[in-house]
């Protein structure tokens, strides 16, 4: 990107309703913990660890597919300072998933902790622990592994009944019906249809059918996934670790080891960012391990390159939509077929995949007929699993590509055309009762919508003109505007659940204890804010502390865009019931009845005036001098959603392509998005942000690259760059006034949505530069270039 | 073998391994605002500044920095207290795991530049401090708001 082209912010950010509504929810307050991150205070797991911790270190497979034969410790044990090695015939024989999900999970458990097969270059083959790092690097290279090596599967396309079939053991299973079908390297399949789709698309006038091309992507959070462990006073074994999710990590770690959960706890610190990519336990079994065999505290924290070939990446997948709609434009069917590709192991196969449908087709509801279907096949590459926006991103960039044909096709204008066919306040689809995530789904009514505005706005923010959406700016150079919108989800319906517990404190203060995890997003803040304004305290009022299974309630974790809405319910409902017990107490002290207490600014009041007793003052009384009518007064509360309203984004994008290099800048990024109440607007905006910049690298740059024999070329952030700050020009976010009347003060999530538009926004942009159709992704200059090329040919 | 090196203004004598990095010899004595993100110099997370200019630490041999003046953000406390309350204050911060490399490369290039820097400067200055969580947006818009206070 050249600098000197980075267009000006053109913020017209209107404040919003809200804030003049409420005190604090709505504000921009700052993260309760950001001074103390910018000072590098000790926080993330890898600056916890006790100082006697034996370092571990991994012996990982050469190979994309191999059975071991045998493995010689001999050497590296007789190393002094080398405390264990440990392989497969240490572990039980329980097979797993490394996915925190729901239980039982919709993921097959199609792996061991550690297991005689290895399924692609990095999979774990030992573990081993000793005094220094240096030492057990040197042990591990010196750990004598022989293999039989196996013909690998790498091409997804190739999957589906291959004479290679990478999972023959039989111990592997599903948890419910997901379409397992290991014997044919299927990990999972769905099929859903509503209404008659080969008829519909028959009988419409105007088809159209695009085939797109989503490749794998890493998560890249800055801080590699580490965990250490030890034994407590008790004999329990405790897990520091960087988790989305401790409590599915305490439960998955009790299956492998066959421990009761009672022997086990987690905590999660501050995390350097997680995007998904922790919501798995990579790191956790093998401390334990390593703790369990030695009864010394371990630690482990993997290295870049490890994070890039042995954790998870984003599912590739190929997603083909067809579309039928009237001349006038109106869709008459929607069909999407999806192949996905999971790697060597089935994590969030399933649910990935019914993803790809079940939060994108509800956006255009008015069809007679939607049909979605396809399998998740087995390869020899590393396992995909959760990523911000997943399924989601690969479903839109396949819709909202064809939806763009189908405008071309029809000569009208993207947005008209979209506007024609899109979910309004008031509707619903269908799909939201059919489609879940791995079972059915949640009949759902739209309370909240607000993309007539989300794109009224964006249009004017980036100078929206059907007529002219490309010009060229120098010889070769083209400047040219795409857009596409998007919705997501509010947490799992009936499946998340979250818990906050709120107790008050000598001070006047309030002690707010959730499961939730703060992986960076500011979560421990807006719960705060949640708390705070209900309770009607400041800020500084309540302390938070957050995901530690011993000493929090339970919470399933921060994915699914599920803190907020879920969590967050939770908190204001268990506010709520705080206040009430307050109330309850003073009026008791008073003795008068409950209804006759008033309470604000801190403060309680007799209705007639006559009695009144500060927050701080009523603390000290409780906990101190009230004799016999002392009590701590604490509230827990739990949230389930019954639905998952979705929140919603209008993206528009301005390229800038060289026809001669290939090379496609972003210049400018402008997302509105209807996320209900914001709770913090910039915090809802930067995570926004962020998703943009993450989807514009997954369009731009970012590709997970293997060599003939399946090992990973783009190990290192050499070779896999993800953009810094002169890779984009300016990216635009705004929040639109919107109240969704089942989240708490009105709020959705913001986490996810972000990631959504920009493949299919950036290549719609091209399309409209060029009038070619890019389909595979990343759009690399090489790829353009070619492109340019073989349209000038024909 | 033991080093001597000169962190914030204090001698340290430390135990370090030949060719190790500054990185793990800081992190080993305590320094544990020098975050490790990346292992090949491309993520920018483990800056430190050497004689007042920005190095990562991940790349350089420990070795080399006998004799020289590390600066570490904790040798910075108070300067960068102040620009932490613009960053929070435009909700410019996530995770934090960039961000101690990050504000001590801003508090460098505040020193470095005579001008207040453009839009355009900045962003060049701090193109190897990389950011996963945010858009770079908000982080700009508490740069300049920072420096422009400090011009003011
Ligand atoms: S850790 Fe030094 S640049 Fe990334
Ligand atoms: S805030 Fe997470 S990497 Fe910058």
């Amino acid at each position: 990107m050249r600098n000197d082209h980075i267009p000006a912010s053109p913020s017209t950010d209107t404040p919003l309703e809200a804030t003049k509504r409420f005190n604090v929810v709505a504000h921009d307050v700052p993260k309760v913990d950001g001074e103390g991150l910018v000072l590098g205070r000790p926080a993330y797991t890898d600056d916890l660890v006790p100082p006697n911790a034996l370092y571990v270190k991994l012996v990982r497979s050469p190979h994309a597919f191999a059975r071991i034969l045998s493995i010689d410790p001999s050497e590296a044990l007789a190393l002094p300072g080398v405390a264990c090695v440990l392989t497969w015939k240490d572990c039980p024989r329980i097979p797993i998933t490394r996915a925190g999900q729901g239980n039982p999970e919709p993921s097959p458990h199609d792996r061991f902790i550690l297991d005689q097969y290895v399924r692609y270059v990095g999979d774990e083959v030992a573990v081993v622990a000793a005094e220094t790092e240096a030492l057990a690097e040197k042990a591990a290279s010196l750990v004598k592994v022989e293999y039989e090596v196996l013909k690998p599967v790498l091409d997804f396309e190739k999957a589906i009944d291959n004479p290679t079939v990478i999972h023959p053991e039989p111990e592997i299973h599903e948890m419910f019906p997901i379409g397992f079908e290991p014997k044919r390297n299927i990990a999972a399949a769905y099929h859903m249809e509503i209404g008659d789709v080969e008829k519909e698309l028959a009988a419409s006038p105007v088809r159209v059918e695009t085939t797109v091309h989503t490749q794998a992507q890493q998560h890249v959070a800055l801080e590699p996934h580490a965990a250490f462990s030890y034994i407590d006073l008790h004999g329990r074994l405790v897990i520091v670790t960087s988790t989305q999710n401790p409590w599915h990590t305490r439960r998955l770690l009790g299956l492998a080891f066959q421990m009761p959960l009672r022997k086990i706890r987690i905590v999660k610190p501050r995390i350097g960012g997680g995007f998904g990519g922790k919501q798995h336990i990579h790191v956790e079994p093998y401390v334990a391990m390593v703790t369990m065999k030695t009864g010394r505290p371990a630690r482990l924290a993997l290295t870049r390159r490890e994070v890039f070939e042995a954790t998870f990446t984003r599912h590739e997948m190929r997603v083909k939509v067809r579309l039928g709609a009237n001349p006038d434009g109106m869709l008459q069917a929607i069909d999407m077929q999806v192949l996905s590709n999971p790697g060597a192991y089935g994590e969030h196969a399933l649910t990935t995949f019914m993803v790809a449908g079940s939060k994108t087709l509800p956006l255009y509801n008015k069809v007679n007929a939607v049909r979605f279907g396809g399998h998740v096949v087995y390869t020899n590459k590393v396992s995909a699993g959760a990523f911000r926006g997943y399924g989601a991103i690969q479903g839109l960039t396949g819709l909202e590509a064809t939806m763009d044909e189908l405008a071309h096709k029809l000569g009208i204008d993207p947005v008209e055309l979209r506007r024609k066919n899109m979910l309004h306040e008031g509707e619903t689809s269908e799909v939201f009762r059919i489609m879940g995530e791995g079972t059915e789904g949640v009949a759902m009514n739209i309370e909240s919508c607000k993309l007539e505005e989300c794109i009224a706005r964006g249009k004017r923010l980036i100078g929206w003109d059907p007529e002219h959406l490309v010009r060229e700016v120098a010889p070769g150079v083209l400047r040219a505007k795409g857009m596409a919108i998007a919705m997501q989800g509010s947490g799992i319906p009936l499946i998340d659940m979250g818990s906050a517990r709120i107790e008050f404190q000598d001070g006047g203060f309030f002690k707010l204890h959730v499961g939730a995890t703060d992986l960076g997003t500011g979560s421990d803040t807006i719960l705060a804010q949640i708390a705070a304004e209900e309770l009607g305290v400041d800020l500084e009022d309540i302390v938070v502390h957050s995901s530690d299974t011993d000493h929090t309630p339970f919470d399933v974790g921060a994915y699914a865009s599920s803190t907020t809405y879920v969590s967050g319910s939770a908190v204001l409902k268990a506010a709520r019931s705080l206040k009430a017990k307050l109330i309850a107490a003073v009026a008791d002290k008073f003795g008068v009845a409950p209804e006759d207490i008033v309470y604000e600014h801190k403060t309680f009041r007799t209705a007639d005036g006559t009695r009144s007793l500060s927050l701080n003052d009523f603390s000290y009384d409780t906990l101190y001098h009230d004799g016999a009518k002392m009590k701590t007064i604490e509230a827990t509360e739990s949230f389930s959603g019954e639905k998952s309203p979705p929140p919603y984004l209008a993206a528009f994008v301005e390229i800038e392509l060289d026809t001669e290099t290939g090379k496609v800048n972003v210049v400018h990024y402008v997302a509105v998005a209807d996320v209900g109440t914001p709770i913090n607007p910039n915090l809802a905006k930067i995570q926004i942000e962020g998703g943009l910049l993450q989807g514009i690298g997954l369009a731009l740059y970012e590709d997970v690259r293997y060599s003939e024999a399946g090992h990973m070329l783009s190990h290192s952030m050499m070779t896999y760059p993800i953009p810094s700050r002169e890779d984009v020009g300016r990216i635009t976010v705004e929040l639109v006034d919107s109240y969704e009347p089942s989240g708490p003060f009105g709020a959705k999530s913001a986490g996810e949505i972000g990631i959504d538009t920009p493949p299919a926004a950036i290549a719609n942009a091209i399309r409209n530069a060029t009038g070619i159709r890019l389909t595979e992704y990343p759009f690399t200059p090489e790829r353009v270039l070619a492109a340019l090329k073989a349209a000038k040919a024909q | 073998m033991n080093i001597t090196l000169r962190i914030n203004g204090k001698e340290q004598s430390i135990e370090c391994q030949p060719g190790e990095m500054l990185t793990e010899v800081l992190r080993r004595a305590g320094h544990l605002e020098v975050k490790k993100g990346c292992d090949t110099g491309n993520c920018g997370a483990c800056t430190v500044l050497l004689d007042d200019k920005p190095v990562l630490s991940c790349s350089y041999l420990a070795v080399r920095a006998e004799g020289r003046e590390i600066t570490t953000i904790q040798g910075l406390a108070d300067e960068a207290k102040q620009f932490a309350a613009f960053l929070t204050a435009e909700g410019a911060d996530q995770c934090g795991f960039c961000a101690p490399g990050f504000a001590l490369t801003v508090l460098s290039m505040k020193k470095e530049f005579f001008h207040t820097p453009s839009e355009a400067e900045i962003r060049h200055y701090l193109a190897g401090n990389l950011c996963r969580c945010s858009g770079y947006e908000g982080q700009i818009r508490a740069i300049k708001k920072y420096l422009e206070a400090d011009h003011a």
